[in-house]
């Protein structure tokens, strides 16, 4: 059976861990081990920061919006914002490349994304904002289905 | 959930004890107690006990970095003690081992120091 949610909310650091806690919980029916929650946990963390930081500049009065769904074990996570856009995808995701060293970032969140999930696709365009589209098959479900 | 810290300072060792979520949201009030307490205390090393950190990013390895660079120019060292599986991942992944001694426990890290327990 197909599960769809869907979940939007302003641009604040705050909802950092909303975000986190929203798509936990939903993903907990695959019943996922704890390492793969920490994982989608952290991708979620990541995209939603750099949605908030570089997306928005920090500005309070936009929104990020995540939608999740759920397919025969495989989670499918889209986290979009409509903020600046990245110029230049392939060097936004290497490692230790950050566009605000000021802001001490550590340039590790594309790089942390794309250890943790099994596909990552950056969808960027300067000036209309950027989507992150992630899937990742959980290893419980793998052997169901093997 | 959130992030609360806790402060020590052993001779000229700070220790920064930390526990709940360092996220992007607390880093940035992580940054200024901690750099704080670097500045108006006479020390030179730091121990980063994350015992209770429940969940770490890369926003909280960036706060890491930041200070692991004041402690470089202080002439001491950051060791970082009593870390969980999944924050043990993204200090490996990031490659913060090789500037960021790890050891087991808080006792033992002092020791390393060279402050006697």
């Amino acid at each position: 059976m197909k599960n769809e949610m869907y979940v939007e909310f302003s641009s604040i650091s705050e909802n950092e861990s909303f975000a986190r806690v929203v798509v936990g919980s939903f993903i907990t029916q695959l019943d996922p081990t704890m390492d793969e929650l920490t994982e989608i946990k952290t991708v979620v963390s990541e995209a939603v920061t750099n949605s908030i930081i570089h997306g928005y500049n920090n500005e309070a009065h936009h929104k990020v919006s995540i939608s999740c769904t759920l397919y025969e074990g495989e989670i499918e996570l889209s986290i979009k914002d409509n903020g600046v856009g990245i110029g230049n995808v392939e060097e936004a995701r290497q490692p230790l490349y950050t566009s605000k060293p000021e802001l001490e970032r550590s340039g590790m969140g594309f790089t942390i994304i794309e250890n943790f999930m099994d596909t990552v696709e950056v969808i960027s365009n300067p000036g209309k904002g950027t989507t992150v589209h992630m899937t990742k098959q959980l290893t419980r479900s793998k052997t169901v289905c093997n | 959930m959130g992030l609360s810290s806790n402060f020590d300072i052993k001779e000229d060792v700070l220790i920064v004890r930390l526990s709940g979520e360092l996220d992007h949201h607390e880093a940035e009030v992580l940054r200024n107690k901690w750099k704080d307490m670097i500045y108006k205390n006479a020390v030179k090393h730091v121990i980063l006990n994350l015992e209770s950190v429940t969940f770490m990013d890369s926003s909280g390895l960036g706060v890491v970095l930041g200070r692991y660079k004041e402690v470089l120019q202080l002439g001491g060292e950051m060791v970082v003690c009593s870390i969980s599986p999944p924050v043990k991942r993204l200090f490996e992944m990031s490659g913060l081992f090789k500037i960021i001694r790890l050891e087991e426990n808080e006792e033992f890290a002092l020791v390393t120091l060279g402050v006697a327990s």
